[in-house]
């Protein structure tokens, strides 16, 4: 771990994706970072007043991972000696957590923190449909996706509109975002129509268009849900006609090996007359399920990326939201493997300049995050410029 | 003499609502209204005049008196009608205001006294986060009920007296804008509109109102609204709700200003004693937190708990209880409100170490003692920042972290679906005397939200063999406002009897 932070972390690229600009400011100097070390021990409460700060800091402790908090009123690592009433968490870039674990419920691939190629299909729809929602909708547009290391996928928005909004704010956006509600024991877990047996909101409506393309490919071929008996057991909960249940339950049982496309296509002609359920039923099996209490505080820490994810050993990359159906999560480089590379390379060419990252697997995830970056430093100069001329 | 000026005279930060001009604009007919054409007010200016130190604190508690009504109303989960009675009768008695056409009344002298007691109140309450947020939450809630209740008339010129930098936006306009938002015309078909809109197509002919979404959160989190580009495009019919998040919002920073301006105010020592006794007074006044402390004073042992959940515990917390027993774990939030729960019904800390270790009996000690102990000290004040927390009432558990999709914690009578609830209600309580001839009556309540009416009803049934009868509720007709309550009646019911068979297991 120590050889991969020494080397190959890249520190610089993270500073100015935190910071926004090249010299140091508050956005960096009152940043909470926060250490998992060895043995479970957790140190919060740190801050840095430089990126070559926060990399001694990091190499002397050697962390499994660290995790980024808000930018308070006062230097964090100054806590105890300011006023409680003088330190409160002021911005924050507004994130998001998808996890696997929240599907458990409807995928039949894996369980728990397993994941495959197959089950990303959930993450990749929730992604479309976060992303779109995120910028069409609520006007974002600096959008850094992260692969968790494991199960999962971060959102990290870096506006200055979404590093300004308020808990209640963040609340609201959850809320917005927010489909499938009620615990374990309640079963249809969406309810959002405009008014009883009215259409679906116009932002839930664009959800589903997207949704039902995916729709077909994970549900119904992929994960094949409503195969097994529980399964179209599940389903059939869902509607609210006892008549067509009774039907289907009828057909479906007797039927000895029924595909999932064919228990849906049978649902779809009783459903005709209600389109609502069909799309209700869509939303329930695809629509993203959120962790939401990461987003709602501003003072809620979330994993920095390019950590290493310790259990699997895999590098927390930025991901495209345009190209994530084609990402393999098992295809994303290892700590181990970098570093392999690292010493083959070295032998090769050790002459050549240049950080070690560039000669390794690691290289297109770092510029995808240098890309990102020198869209933030685009708008800051350009706010910049603006306030120059409103003098 | 006080001029309460000094302390407050350069309050309206820059940026916020400007509309001073209203003074002015509308003086023709109401000159005899002098500064207060309207019969709301924004509280953005404030007063410039002497106010007498009697005149100072009487207004100052009147005001008081409606904001603790308000207050408790909201504690006892009165629905908006019957909070609204309460707060204008309650209003008449102590700070009444009349609208512009009511006759043989000083408008002037009312206004003055709303006016000065909003802002004496203001300096009480600025001073911790906790008061301000109740104080916030109270004048909100007053501020609605009167723009409900104004006349339509004089809203219309009130609300054209302010700024909130909105944009009036035509139906064929927002079709521009995405095609997918539906026109007001057929929108008013499809949701719930306030009658006195829906009764008149010309109040809501297709205009919507552009304005920043950050300002209607409220309407955002509940998708009332539509979203493009950062902006939200409010109904005609919604409108008031930015009215009252701008109310809050201003509020909000105004009291963060004073709260920094106080201090030059403590030389004055006819003012703060004035002024700590009115925050008293609204804390010590209504208490919605249930008290902990055992009656007979007995220890709770980790082993009784089992059977004390089986005799004594609500719904929601058998729930939990059977859950963890099941899956021998729960997730956070059902660790958080039952461990709470536990806490105040009198488990002390060593037991409930105890019990938590032997119920997640599936994990280590040392994952246990690393991830979980903590927590457990952490909830009974031994840990950071050594709060006692209180146990969550009804509405913190109605309203607050609603359950995702595995969770176990929250109000069974809310979050299951309703065939759930039936079974889980007959296996829980069919042996205290609940049968299924009850269940129509209790799902009905559910059915309507009255989640603890339902709640209530099943604890008056479990409990008739103790002589509760129906509509006595935990005495006196009171209802379930907090799981601790049912469990500290219904133990109480059982009195004596319970107590020696605690006897039994101690010795």
């Amino acid at each position: 771990m120590l050889a991969f932070y020494r080397m190959l972390y890249p520190f610089k690229p993270i500073f100015k994706w935190l910071n926004h600009e090249q010299a140091p400011t508050k956005l960096f100097t009152h940043r909470e970072f926060a250490f998992t070390l060895q043995g479970d021990v957790y140190l919060r409460y740190n801050s840095f007043n430089t990126a070559d700060e926060l990399k001694k800091q990091v190499c002397a402790l050697n962390p499994t991972r660290f995790e980024i908090g808000p930018m308070y009123t006062a230097k964090p690592k100054d806590k105890k000696t300011v006023r409680p009433a003088a330190f409160s968490p002021l911005k924050r870039e507004l994130v998001f957590d998808i996890d696997m674990t929240d599907y458990d419920s409807i995928r039949t691939c894996c369980s728990g923190a397993g994941i495959c190629r197959r089950c990303w299909g959930f993450i990749a729809a929730a992604v479309d449909v976060i992303d779109s929602a995120i910028t069409e909708q609520f006007g974002f547009k600096e959008l850094l996706w992260v692969y968790s290391g494991r199960r999962g996928i971060h959102l990290w928005i870096s506006d200055p509109e979404a590093m300004d909004l308020t808990d209640e704010q963040r609340k609201a956006i959850v809320g917005y975002l927010t489909v499938i509600e009620g615990g374990k024991e309640m079963r249809n877990k969406v309810n959002v129509r405009m008014g009883p047996r009215g259409p679906l909101p116009p932002s839930l409506q664009s959800a589903v268009n997207t949704l039902d393309n995916h729709f077909d490919d994970l549900i119904l071929d992929d994960q094949d849900c409503f195969r097994s008996d529980e399964g179209w057991e599940s389903l059939l909960q869902l509607i609210p006609d006892r008549k067509a249940v009774d039907t289907l339950r009828k057909n479906w049982s007797h039927a000895s090996q029924r595909s999932s496309k064919g228990a849906w296509a049978d649902l779809k002609k009783h459903m005709k007359d209600y389109p609502a359920v069909v799309d209700d039923i869509i939303l329930q099996y695809t629509y993203p399920r959120l962790d939401t209490e990461v987003s709602k505080h501003r003072n809620h820490l979330l994993k920095a990326p390019f950590c290493v994810h310790p259990k699997t050993g895999r590098v927390c990359v930025p991901v495209d939201a345009k190209k994530i159906h084609k990402f393999d999560p098992s295809r994303v480089p290892t700590v181990h493997q970098l570093l392999r590379e690292l010493d083959a390379g070295a032998s090769a060419d050790s002459a050549a300049g240049g950080s070690a990252w560039e000669r390794t697997s690691l290289k297109p995830y770092v510029e995808m995050l240098e890309r990102h970056n020198a869209t933030i430093s685009t708008r800051v100069r350009q706010d910049k410029i603006k306030q120059d001329k409103s003098w | 003499m006080y001029r309460s000026s000094e302390a407050q005279n350069s309050e309206t930060p820059p940026g916020q609502v400007q509309n001073h001009s209203h003074k002015h604009k509308h003086s023709d007919p109401h000159t005899h209204l002098g500064d207060y054409p309207h019969r709301l007010n924004f509280y953005d200016k404030a007063p410039q005049f002497d106010v007498t130190l009697e005149e100072f604190e009487a207004s100052a508690l009147d005001r008081l008196r409606v904001l603790a009504e308000i207050e408790s109303s909201i504690a006892r989960n009165r629905t908006w009608e019957e909070l609204k009675d309460m707060t204008t009768k309650q209003c008449r008695k102590y700070l009444c205001l009349d609208s512009n056409t009511a006759r043989s009344i000083d408008w002037a002298a009312q206004r003055r006294k709303d006016h000065i007691s909003h802002f004496v109140l203001r300096l009480a309450f600025c001073r911790s986060e906790e008061l301000r947020r109740r104080f916030i939450k109270a004048e909100t809630t007053l501020f609605k009920v009167r723009y409900e209740l104004d006349d339509t008339e004089e809203r219309r010129t009130f609300l054209s007296s302010l700024t909130f930098g909105w944009e009036e936006v035509n139906a064929s306009e927002v079709k521009d804008v995405d095609k997918n938002f539906p026109e007001a015309e057929k929108l008013v078909n499809l949701v719930p509109v306030p009658p006195k809109y829906k009764d008149k197509p010309e109040c809501y002919k297709g205009l919507y109102y552009k304005v920043k979404w950050t300002k209607v959160s409220e309407l955002v989190e509940k998708r009332k609204v539509f979203l493009k580009g950062g902006y939200a495009y409010v109904p005609i019919w919604e409108r008031d709700g930015i009215i009252f998040q701008e109310f809050e919002t201003f509020l909000t920073g105004q009291l963060e200003l004073t709260a920094k301006r106080l201090p030059r105010l403590d030389e004055d020592t006819r003012l703060v004693p004035i002024l700590d006794n009115l925050s008293q007074g609204f804390l010590a006044g209504v208490s919605t937190e249930w008290a902990s402390a055992p009656a007979s004073g007995d220890e709770i042992r980790a082993e009784m708990i089992d059977d004390l959940a089986k005799n004594h515990f609500p719904m929601c917390m058998r729930n939990i209880h059977e859950s963890l027993m099941r899956d021998r774990h729960l997730k956070h939030f059902g660790r958080l409100q039952y461990g709470l729960f536990l806490k105040v019904l009198g488990v002390s800390i060593e037991e409930a170490i105890v019990f938590w270790r032997k119920s997640f009996s599936g994990i280590t000690d040392d994952k246990f003692n690393k991830e979980y102990k903590y927590n457990i000290r952490h909830s009974y004040g031994l840990e950071g920042k050594r709060a006692n927390y209180p146990a969550k009432s009804c509405q913190q558990i109605l309203v607050a972290d609603k359950p995702g999709p595995s969770d176990c914690h929250g109000c069974p009578y809310r979050h299951f679906a309703p065939e759930n609830l039936e079974s889980a209600l007959l296996s829980s309580y069919a042996s205290h005397g609940l049968s299924s001839t009850d269940l129509p009556a209790i799902m009905h309540n559910v059915k309507e939200g009255h989640y603890h009416v339902a709640c209530t009803r099943v604890f008056e049934i479990t409990h008739a063999s103790k002589g509760v009868k129906k509509g006595e509720g935990v005495g006196g007709g009171e209802s379930i406002t907090h799981p601790n309550q049912y469990a500290a009646r219904s133990r109480e019911l059982s009195g004596p009897s319970e107590g020696d068979a605690r006897m039994e297991v101690e010795s």
